[in-house]
C-alpha cells in the first residue's frame, strides 16, 4: 500500500516536471540513434531475462515477467 | 511579413526534421513505403561448473509495414542438459536418491552437495508482436507467447496502450498480460512432503514401484499469471532519456518445483528422511524498473534499478549498467556489470528438523533463499554495410546464496551447505 502511494506521487511530479524537460524534434539527433533506444539490444536482453529467471526469484521490470517454469 | 516569414521557416524546418526523424505527424501527410524487414539472430552458450549447460538460438524478424505498422516474430530454441541442486543437504557420508522418474537411483559422495544430473530438456518458443499508431499520439500493441518443453507448457498474451505527449517527449502506457501455464513433470507431481521412497527400503520391485506411485499425483496442474504494467518515458534533454515502470503480477496455480526436496535431520545434522517440497499456491509481486540512458559523445552509459517485493517476502534489488564505447566509426565495446541481491522468502528452509513438525510450505530451493550474484560481461560489435552487425559477448555471472539465519546443527556446520554457483555465458549476435 505505501509503494503504491509512493509510486502515485512519483508518477504525479513526473509527469508535472515533464512540460518543462525535453528536446525539440529537431533535437533529437542523439536520442534517434538506434543505441540510444531503451530497447537496444533486444535480444541480449531477452537472453539474460530468461537466465535471470531461471536463476533468481524475481523478473520482470523492463518487460512483462509473464509465466515459465524456470524448474531447473 | 516577417512574422509570417519566420514562421513559414519554422514550419518549414520542423516539416524537414520531422520527416528525417520518421515522425508520425508528417507520416500520415506523405504516404510512407514499407520497409525491409529486419533480421536479428543469436546463438547463447550458457555453462555452470559442474551443473547446468544450456545451448539456446533465437532468430527474429521485423517489418515496418509504414506509417509505424509494425510486427515482430521471434523463435527461440534451447537445450538443456546437466545437474541441478536437489535442495537436499551434503552428508558426512554418500547418500542415495531416486530419480524424478521413479526408475532408478543416483549417489552423492560424502561432502558433496546432492546434484539430480537427469535433466534434459529442449524448449521451444514463439512470440508475434503487432504495434501500430491508433489515432493521433496514441500507439496500441499486442502479442502472443508459447512456449513449450517436454513436460510444461506456457501460452500468453499481452496489449499495451501508450500515448505520447509533450511533442514525443513524455510516454504514458499501460499494458496487460494474462498467461496460462500448465506442467505435467516425467513421473508425475510427488504429493506435498511425501517421503523420498528408497528402492533399497523395500523387497521387491513391485512394493518399490507401488510405493513410488503413492507419492505421486496423477495428471496435469497448471498456474495462471496476471501482469499489470505502467510505464513512464521521459526525454530529458539531447543526451538523456529515462524510463520508470511499475509492475503488478498476480500468479496462482501450481509454483511448487516438482524437482526439489528437503532434507529432515537429527540434532547431529544427520539426515533420517527426505521429503518433496510444497510451495504456496499464490503469490502477488510488485516491482518498480527505473532506467537512465545518457548519450555520450562517442557511447552511450546504460544505468538501470529494479526492485521487487512480494508476499512470499523476498525483496530484491538490481543495479545493471551497461558503458558502450565506440571504438571507431563502425566498431564498439561494451563492458557489463549487474549486481542482485534477494532476501529469502519466508517458506525457505534449508533443511526440516525431525523434531519438529511440518509447516505449511517448505523449500530448499537456493533460488528461494538469501543470496547475491553478481555478473562482470563484455561485448565487442562491429557495424558492417547496410545496417548490418556482428557482435560477440561474454559474461561471467556468480550467485552465492547465503544462510539467512538458520542454526547448523552438528555434521552441517562443517559442510558448505551454500555452495556458489558459477557460469560463463558466450553468444555471438547477427544483424541483417
Amino acid at each position: 500500500m505505501k509503494l503504491r502511494r509512493l509510486l502515485v506521487i512519483v508518477l504525479t511530479l513526473s509527469l508535472s516536471a515533464c512540460a518543462s524537460v525535453g528536446v525539440k524534434p529537431w533535437e533529437r539527433d542523439l536520442l534517434a540513434k538506434d543505441e540510444m533506444s531503451l530497447n537496444a539490444d533486444p535480444l541480449d536482453l531477452a537472453l539474460d531475462d530468461h537466465i535471470y529467471f531461471s536463476k533468481e526469484a524475481a523478473s520482470g521490470g523492463r518487460a512483462f515477467a509473464g509465466g515459465g517454469c524456470g524448474c531447473n | 511579413m516577417q512574422l509570417n516569414q519566420r514562421n513559414n521557416i519554422i514550419g518549414a524546418l520542423t516539416a524537414a526534421t520531422c520527416s528525417l526523424l520518421g515522425t508520425p505527424a508528417i507520416a500520415q501527410e506523405s504516404p510512407s513505403t514499407a520497409e525491409p524487414w529486419q533480421f536479428d539472430t543469436a546463438i547463447l552458450y550458457y555453462g555452470e561448473s559442474e551443473r547446468v549447460t544450456a545451448v539456446e538460438g533465437v532468430f527474429s524478424a521485423s517489418k515496418d509495414f509504414g506509417n509505424e505498422h509494425i510486427f515482430s516474430g521471434k523463435i527461440t530454441i534451447d537445450g538443456l542438459t546437466g545437474a541441478s541442486a536437489t535442495g537436499a543437504v551434503a552428508q558426512p557420508s554418500a547418500q542415495t536418491f531416486t530419480r524424478p522418474s521413479g526408475k532408478g537411483e543416483y549417489q552423492i559422495a560424502a561432502g558433496e552437495t546432492p546434484l539430480d544430473d537427469t535433466f534434459r530438456d529442449t524448449r521451444i518458443q514463439l512470440n508475434g508482436q503487432w504495434t501500430q499508431p491508433l489515432w493521433q499520439d496514441y500507439r496500441v500493441s499486442s502479442g502472443v507467447h508459447l512456449s513449450k518443453e517436454y513436460d510444461y507448457l506456457s501460452m500468453a498474451v499481452n496489449a499495451n496502450l501508450a500515448r505520447d505527449f509533450n511533442q514525443r517527449n513524455t510516454t504514458v502506457s499501460a499494458g496487460l498480460s494474462y498467461a496460462f501455464d500448465s506442467i505435467d513433470p516425467e513421473g508425475g507431481r510427488p504429493v506435498a512432503f511425501a517421503s523420498m521412497p528408497l528402492r533399497s527400503d523395500y523387497a521387491t520391485d513391485q512394493a518399490f514401484d507401488d510405493a513410488f506411485d503413492a507419492t505421486r499425483l496423477s495428471g496435469s496442474d497448471d498456474k495462471n499469471t496476471l501482469d499489470l504494467m505502467l510505464g513512464l518515458t521521459q526525454v530529458i534533454n539531447r543526451r538523456t532519456i529515462m524510463q520508470l515502470n511499475y509492475g503488478l503480477s498476480v500468479v496462482d496455480g501450481y509454483m511448487t518445483d516438482p524437482f526439489k526436496m528437503l532434507s529432515v535431520v537429527n540434532p547431529q545434522g544427520l539426515t533420517q528422511d527426505l521429503l518433496y517440497e510444497n510451495r504456496p499456491d499464490s503469490r502477488t509481486r510488485h516491482n518498480v524498473f527505473w532506467q537512465t540512458k545518457y548519450a555520450l559523445d562517442s557511447g552511450v552509459a546504460d544505468l538501470s534499478y529494479r526492485f521487487t517485493t512480494d508476499d512470499w517476502d523476498i525483496d530484491s534489488h538490481t543495479l545493471d549498467s551497461r558503458l558502450r564505447f565506440n571504438l571507431t566509426q563502425d566498431s564498439y565495446i561494451q563492458p557489463h556489470f549487474r549486481y542482485y541481491q534477494q532476501s529469502a522468502a519466508d517458506f525457505y528452509r534449508p533443511y526440516l528438523m525431525a523434531a519438529e513438525g511440518l509447516p505449511q510450505f517448505a523449500s530448499a530451493d537456493y533460488r528461494v533463499g538469501e543470496m547475491t550474484a553478481f555478473t562482470l560481461g563484455l561485448k565487442y560489435g562491429m557495424l558492417l554495410d547496410d545496417g548490418k552487425e556482428l557482435s560477440f559477448r561474454i559474461e561471467y555471472y556468480q550467485q552465492n546464496p547465503k544462510n539467512p539465519g538458520f542454526a547448523e546443527p552438528g555434521v552441517l556446520q562443517d559442510l558448505d551447505l551454500y555452495p556458489s554457483v558459477k557460469a560463463v555465458m558466450a553468444q555471438v549476435s547477427y544483424r541483417f
